[in-house]
């Protein structure tokens, strides 16, 4: 069985005014996520991913369907903070996800509501800072440190809690490209050390593209999903869709439509540059 | 400009003022308080002030700082004192009208304006070598037998630990909605008492949504990492009294005593 | 061409005499000519948001001039309001600066305080709307009963209404998802052009930057190191690079092409481009029929 395993899922936000029935935010979700997998989802504000994000902790429960994590259903009250031992989730706007005026003092927030023994707290913060490049400033004020900064300082509070997968909803939006490039990075090595499975929501395809799986989500349905070739190959939906893809797949597509064979679609600029050269030579 | 104000900031380090049992601070705190205020004569004054520039100086903070925060309140010291030195009573001194200086009113400038100097000097040493972390973690412990009667102490704490940590966020909120709102031609310099009390709404109201938005967000970060409340909690940095904290209160309760033989023994100054 | 703002020699160092003393801006002379659409660019602390403040007086210049029409803003300090009506300043996540009941009314509130009344406010505020592309059956709901991307546009027409003669947007399009990333683009362009007012667009997005600017400037180091023409600054990109800024994915893959011999052009901004550049070479391939 999976690590996650979502089936069928529903859920709304209860009954706007007017009597109207709400929309569902999650409208019919069925999605397996493997242990160790890097998984990336796109999709416009409002297509549900966030929402779904906050499906996978027990934060939200499905009106209808079944998610299990580890093979514990998250509606089983019982479970509620094992699961969200197992799954940590980082918000987009890191100032409001610290919860210390020192940033070590931060990262021993999840343990210590465990009730880790001290030593070990200790011995975790220490880790988890390491592990995003951030013991330096074990002792500075979360405030004065940059986006990028306090966002790894965010993920290192999840790290400390020990969770086997990652779920960040956006956790770039709200930085600029070094701060991204620091955020991105540190997700990489983690998946790639330390095995932990990432699902990373966001808006920017060149983050996507770095996942091993892409789930595109749209009207709280998951519209495709695939490697980042698949989903990228397929420019004309994602465009019907008003999504991004990276500027190298959208020149390859616009020049297969004028004949050229290009066996597949490139994603990076290296890899854009060798296509386009051997066939012009 | 609002980061520049040093008074309540925290210093890292491993002073011995630092590592001291942040509940002896504090308790050492509300003793210095009464003590300060119980000397009344120059020989106590100066036990208490030379007291204080030994904490000061174990603290290992730069007198800059110390400095810096006497700067916010300097204007309340020379105006108290000034006030104090012509309030006097006794024979003049010196007289100009209605204005006249006494000996009296000498000795009463001279001790609010060590007294205050004193306090705010402490406080700073206090909040300089304690982490806003460690001082609700012990005022948390030292209200524990509040508990009793239904205090709900650990909600306190966290609340108080939540808001030391959100201040300087929520300023750099006002600083950037003002100038935000200055920039659409909000008037803020200008007019009456009415007329500026109205220009704060279009800060007050922006501010106030962002707060809520803000404790939302914060309330479900906490969850996600577990928080539940205080039952079942450990503490990374656990606090307890050693041989530092007894030195400490030995030099603390020589000085409560100097200061009283002193009260005893000298005639009161004021 | 006409300029309309022009500065010399300016420059603005925080905390002047404290400890913390921060040279943000350091000897910047520049001319922003009438009409024209300029990308500013440089990363995170470069200097460039304390230089936007500097252009509608919201921070004093400690060194230097700023003229606005010809005329130094700092003239007559007392007046420098009226600056901010000419000078508009769209901040960085704009929507947190709502406040009033309805979005009517907020939009309405910096071309109130400039002085428009009934007929004239009125106007500003439905063409401010209708430019920023909020349909108007939202003017009288509350600013807090949006969506995101529509308490950006309330915001940023809020700003507009105002009718200034030159838009300082400091990163409009952060924080949206790619499809209100690219409407908000296309409204602050077709603003740009049908009001012929001169827009300054501060943005980390080269892509955003390369399609829309005429002209580029670049700030790097408290300095301004570049301002020249889009496609001129994006030549650079060995520069570009040595500072920490990308260039559009797409212009860099022609470069490399370039480089290893094909004769294609220096600097394309947009796929199109791209695309146009590379067919006459495939089709002289015979790999296009």
């Amino acid at each position: 069985m999976s690590f996650i395993s979502i089936e069928d899922v529903y859920f709304s936000y209860g009954a706007e005014e007017d009597g109207q029935t709400a929309k569902n935010a999650v409208d019919g979700v069925t999605l397996q996520i493997e242990e160790g997998e890097f998984v990336a989802v796109i999709g416009h504000n409002g297509c549900g991913k966030s929402t779904l994000a906050k499906h996978l902790n027990a934060m939200l429960l499905p009106d209808s369907g079944k998610i299990t994590v580890d093979g514990d259903d998250t509606a089983d009250d019982a479970k509620t903070f094992e699961i969200r031992e197992k799954v940590g989730l980082v918000l987009q706007n890191p100032d409001n996800q610290l919860v210390a005026s020192i940033v070590e003092e931060d990262v021993a927030f999840g343990p210590e509501n465990l009730g880790v023994e001290p030593a070990e707290i200790r011995r975790r913060v220490d880790e988890a800072l390491r592990a995003v490049d951030m013991y330096e400033y074990r002792e500075h004020a979360p405030y004065k440190l940059s986006g990028g900064q306090k966002q790894r300082v965010a993920i290192a509070g999840i790290l400390a809690i020990q969770p086997r997968c990652i779920v960040l909803d956006e956790p770039t939006a709200m930085l600029d490209p070094v701060g991204r490039e620091e955020v991105i990075s540190t997700l990489q090595r983690l998946n790639r050390e330390k095995k932990i499975t990432v699902v990373l929501i966001t808006h920017f395809m060149d983050e996507a593209v770095l996942a091993d799986r892409v789930v595109v989500m749209d009207g709280g349905k998951i519209l495709t999903q695939g490697t980042p070739q698949e989903v990228f190959s397929q420019v004309e939906l994602l465009k019907r869709h008003r999504l991004d893809v990276p500027q190298s797949a959208e020149l390859a597509y616009k020049l297969r439509g004028c004949g050229i064979g290009f066996e597949r679609i490139p994603l990076t600029q290296g890899d854009c540059v060798t296509m386009l050269e051997e066939a012009m030579r | 400009m609002v980061r520049d104000v040093s008074f309540g900031q925290y210093f890292p380090g491993k002073s011995p003022i630092h590592r001291l049992d942040p509940r002896a601070k504090i308790l050492m705190f509300i003793a210095y308080i009464v003590i300060i205020f119980c000397t009344f004569n120059f020989v106590s004054l100066g036990i208490t002030a030379a007291f204080t520039v030994l904490f000061l100086v174990c603290s290992q903070i730069s007198f800059k700082f110390y400095l810096k925060s006497l700067k916010l309140i300097i204007l309340i010291v020379v105006f108290t004192s000034v006030l104090n030195l012509f309030y006097g009573s006794g024979d003049p001194l010196w007289q100009w009208g209605i204005f006249k200086i006494t000996q009296d009113g000498i000795n009463r400038a001279i001790f609010v304006t060590v007294r205050i100097v004193c306090l705010i000097l402490a406080s700073s040493c206090l909040t300089f070598t304690t982490s806003p972390t460690e001082l609700t973690d012990a005022i948390e412990r030292l209200m524990k037998p509040l508990r009793v009667i239904r205090v709900p102490v650990h909600e306190i704490a966290m609340m108080m630990s939540l808001a030391l940590r959100f201040v300087p966020t929520l300023l750099e909120e006002t600083d950037k909605i003002m100038q935000a709102q200055k920039a659409r031609g909000a008037d803020m310099e200008s007019g009456g008492f009415v007329k500026r009390v109205r220009a704060l709404i279009p800060i007050l109201i922006p501010l106030f949504v962002s707060a809520f938005r803000r404790a939302y967000d914060v309330a479900t970060a906490m969850e996600c990492r577990c928080y539940r409340g205080g039952a079942g909690r450990t503490r990374m940095k656990q606090i307890h009294l050693s041989a530092r904290d007894f030195v400490a209160f030995a030099i603390l309760a020589a000085v409560i005593g100097g200061v009283i033989v002193c009260n005893i023994l000298l005639t009161a100054s004021i | 061409m006409s300029c309309v703002l022009e500065l010399k020699n300016i420059g603005f160092t925080y905390g002047r005499g404290t400890p913390f003393e921060k040279r943000a801006v350091d000897g910047v002379n520049l001319t922003i000519n009438k009409g024209e659409l300029v990308g500013v660019i440089g990363h995170t602390g470069s200097g460039k948001s304390t230089l936007m403040q500097m252009l509608n007086g919201l921070l004093r210049p400690t060194d230097g001039q700023v003229l606005l029409d010809g005329k130094d803003i700092w003239e007559q300090p007392k007046k420098i309001r009226s600056v901010r009506f000419k000078v508009g300043m769209v901040f960085q996540y704009p929507e947190y600066q709502l406040f009033e009941e309805t979005v009517y009314k907020d939009i309405a509130f910096g071309a109130q305080n400039r002085g428009m009344v009934r007929g004239e406010l009125d106007e500003a505020v439905r063409k401010a709307a209708e430019f920023t592309g909020l349909s108007p059956d939202l003017l009288q709901k509350s600013p807090f009963d949006l969506s995101g991307g529509e308490k950006r546009r309330a915001a940023i027409a809020g700003v507009i209404a105002m009718d200034p003669e030159v838009l300082v947007l400091d990163e409009p399009t952060a924080g949206l998802d790619p499809m209100g990333r690219e409407v908000l683009l296309s409204q602050i362009v077709r603003y740009h052009k049908e009001r012929k007012n001169t827009v300054l667009l501060v943005s980390h997005s080269m892509e955003d930057i390369a399609r829309v600017a005429d002209r580029v400037m670049v700030m790097n180091k408290s300095r301004l190191v570049m301002l020249d023409e889009t496609r001129k600054v994006f030549s650079h990109a060995a520069e570009l690079e040595k500072m920490g800024l990308k260039i559009p994915q797409i212009t860099k893959i022609i470069q490399e092409l370039r480089g290893r011999g094909f004769e294609l052009p220096e600097s394309v901004l947009t796929v199109d481009e791209a695309f146009a550049a590379l067919l006459p070479l495939l089709k002289k391939e015979g790999k296009i029929w």
